[in-house]
């Protein structure tokens, strides 16, 4: 009893040393390191505090864009406590309630395996959930087993938490089947799927008895219209949807958001089906918790990017383009968007960090293909550079048009010294190579560090 | 020359970028005037032993290695008369597990496998993942090593006097304990590395062709002039070096 209570006491310290170091501001992310060390529990605490509770998103693609705008369009008329920079394990949350004071909503990404611990002390009252892509398996494991742990959590909540669930993933939406409090939101636009599934596509085969799925339509991996065509298991009835799907190259698009309450044409500001994805999630997520139709309109209008997701940086008359790739299915969709425009010079980064994924197998189950035949040059980059130029090699990558440069700033400055006054050079990081590839840019004063980036 | 391969299940056996170790396969024979023709062979088809010079079983997750396990262990006698003829093949991971006996579950059951590796395979309680470096002597003399990465929690044993495809320089290899990875049986090869294994070890891939081309009829190792092979070299070195300072320790 004793220990407990000095340990409560040096929690208690501990939140009073962290209220007074947010008063200064700065260094957010050591107080909440520190009280998650201290006092899990106070997380539970902080949480309960915020009166209109909180919101969960997970994925593995898309957490920090889905979540970033989801924060554009509630943040207008509520204080919120979001995890903003992508610190998604529970200290990061910690940081997001402790540094956000007096929030009226909290917002957060969570990590795919950090998830039911989050669930379990947060008790968000609308949980959303993205999609489930095979990713990082030294760090993750396979998608069957974090399928496995999402849904035991999701049983564990509460009848009247909202489950935001992507209808377009079997294994996603089956989380919801049977919820009296759920949303469903999908792609409803079969001009824009794909020819066939694409190689590295997950869960195909049916949830109830394991026959392949028929799709009338996979718009982005495995994420589609599907129904089994021995057992009738099927995509969901959609509560909210996008339709009538605009893509506007490298550079915005637009679609029709359809839902029991009304429709609005939405017009985002970034490329690519799979940032349409991302903006229904944020829709629906918004919706769940409170935003109305308009709000979510100008929200998604505002937003411009995530951290590092997607972001143009000015460097000496030329921009940088920075597209993150992590794994196959969201590379695959950057491959994809870039195929409406092939750069004449591409400079790929492959670093193999545990933020990486230490394995690099999965470059292999990427189609880089269809840029391979038309770009004039790839530059290969990072730790595993040669790694990534066997994989264009192979790929069919004629030797004159690729060149392997380990050094990042080496890579960058080859390739802004090709690119053309006024135009842009494509640059595709993993993450650690994207922080190295941000390093560099600020140390020259093209872009802020990312602490003081507002996302 | 035309090379015949039968690739099993690879819609369902795939995780671990089965398809750069094809691509491997393609374009070595490609640079050197061979063809390589891939067939895919699914579940409930039948696989004709006469028909291929070399066969590959890629890994894949739980599930859909599930899936097809009964139908690999039906094909059991078709790819031990096809092994005894000599046609070279290569197995990884998942694919690996279940060409030996079979998998043990934690809960006891036993899933039956191929049986034409000389091992069995239990559920361990650790997951085995990290770089792995092995030393190998496929022919006499002629030592080499692969480099790779492993993920599995399977662990594998290889039954008394049957041969390991090398010796575990760093990582954890078949079980974490022997110090033994993979299997070697004649022409056929099966380890736990992916990464995808043949980028880098383009000497395995080299091999695996030379075995194909002799069992279709001619000496396979005239037939594979030399390439200079400098990135996979490099793509080796790097490999390595990780494996040396964080594969797995046993």
């Amino acid at each position: 009893m004793g220990v407990r209570l000095s340990l409560e006491t040096a929690a208690a310290r501990g939140l009073g040393a962290l209220s007074r170091a947010v008063g200064r501001g700065g260094g957010t992310t050591v107080p909440g390191k520190a009280l998650w060390k201290l006092d899990p529990g106070a997380v539970d605490a902080l949480a309960r505090r915020l009166p209109e509770g909180t919101v969960v998103f997970s994925a593995t693609n898309g957490k920090t864009t889905t979540t970033a705008m989801a924060a554009e369009i509630l943040g207008g008329r509520r204080r919120l406590a979001w995890n903003r920079a992508g610190a998604n394990l529970l200290s990061g949350i910690a940081s997001a309630l402790v540094s956000a004071g007096r929030a009226d909503l909290g917002l957060f990404e969570v990590d795919e395996a950090a998830l039911p611990e989050a669930l379990e002390r947060l008790q968000p009252r609308v949980l959303a959930l993205g999609n489930l892509f095979r990713d990082q398996l030294d760090r993750y494991g396979e998608l069957e087993l974090v399928a496995e742990r999402w849904r035991a959590a999701v049983e564990r909540l509460p009848v009247d938490t909202t489950l935001v669930v992507n209808a377009d993933d079997a294994v996603v939406a089956d989380l919801a089947d049977g919820r009296a409090s759920a949303l469903r939101f999908g792609l409803d636009d079969p001009r824009h799927a794909r020819p066939h599934l694409q190689h590295a596509a997950d869960s195909k085969y049916c949830l109830r008895c394991g026959t392949p799925y028929d799709f009338a339509a996979a718009y982005v991996g495995h994420l589609g219209d599907y129904r089994c065509p021995a057992c009738g298991h099927a995509r969901p009835a959609l509560d909210v949807a996008a339709r009538d799907i605009e893509l506007r190259g490298l550079h915005a698009s637009r679609f029709s958001l359809e839902t029991a309450g009304g429709n609005r044409v939405i017009e985002l500001r970034l490329p690519g089906l799979y940032n349409v994805y991302n903006a229904v999630a944020a829709a629906s997520t918004a919706l769940a918790s409170g935003a109305t139709l308009e709000e979510i309109r100008l929200g998604l209008k505002r937003f411009g990017a995530a951290f590092g997701r997607f972001e143009r940086i000015a460097a000496g008359g030329k921009s940088i383009v920075l597209l993150l790739i992590k794994n196959p299915a969201g590379a695959n969709e950057v491959v994809r968007t870039l195929e409406m425009g092939v750069p004449p010079v591409l400079v790929v980064a492959l670093n193999d960090a545990i933020a990486d994924g230490r394995d690099v197998s999965w470059i292999w189950d990427v189609d880089f293909e269809p840029l391979l035949e038309h770009v004039g040059l790839v530059i290969a980059t990072g730790e595993r550079a040669a790694e990534l130029g066997l994989r264009m090699t192979y790929g069919g990558l004629p030797a004159e048009r690729l060149e392997v440069i380990p050094s990042l700033e080496r890579a960058l400055d080859r390739g802004l010294g090709l690119v053309e006054a006024g135009t842009e050079l494509v640059v595709l990081p993993t993450y650690t190579a994207m922080l190295s590839l941000r390093a560099i840019l600020s140390e020259r004063g093209a872009v802020r560090p990312y602490w003081d980036s507002t996302a | 020359m035309r090379i015949r391969v039968g690739h099993l299940y690879p819609e369902y056996l795939n995780i671990y970028a089965d398809r750069g170790n094809i691509a491997v396969l393609a374009r070595r024979a490609a640079l050197r005037g061979h063809e390589l023709d891939v067939r895919p062979l699914g579940v409930g088809e039948e696989l004709d032993p006469g028909a291929y010079d070399l066969l590959y079983v890629g890994g894949g997750q739980d599930r859909e290695q599930l899936l097809i396990a009964p139908d690999l262990a039906a094909k059991g006698d078709a790819l031990r008369t096809a092994q005894e003829r000599g046609v070279a093949l290569l197995a990884v991971c998942g694919g690996y597990q279940l060409l030996g006996r079979g998998y043990r579950g934690r809960d006891g059951s036993f899933m039956p496998g191929a049986a034409l590796f000389p091992h069995e395979t239990a559920a361990g309680d650790v997951r085995m993942i990290g770089d792995v470096l092995l030393a190998c002597e496929l022919d006499p003399g002629e030592r080499r090593q692969l480099a790779g990465f492993e993920n599995h929690a399977g662990r594998t044993l290889l039954d008394t006097g049957a041969t390991p495809l090398g010796r575990v320089v760093h990582g954890f290899g078949n079980d974490g304990a022997s110090g033994f990875e993979g299997c070697r049986l004649g022409n056929a090869v099966g380890t736990y590395l992916h990464g995808p294994l043949l980028p880098r070890n383009p000497w395995l891939a080299d091999w695996l062709l030379a075995r194909a081309l002799t069992h279709g009829g001619t000496d396979g190792s005239a037939l594979l002039s030399p390439l200079p092979d400098e990135l996979e070299g490099e793509a080796f070195r790097v490999a390595a070096e990780r494996a040396r300072r964080r594969g797995g320790r046993r």
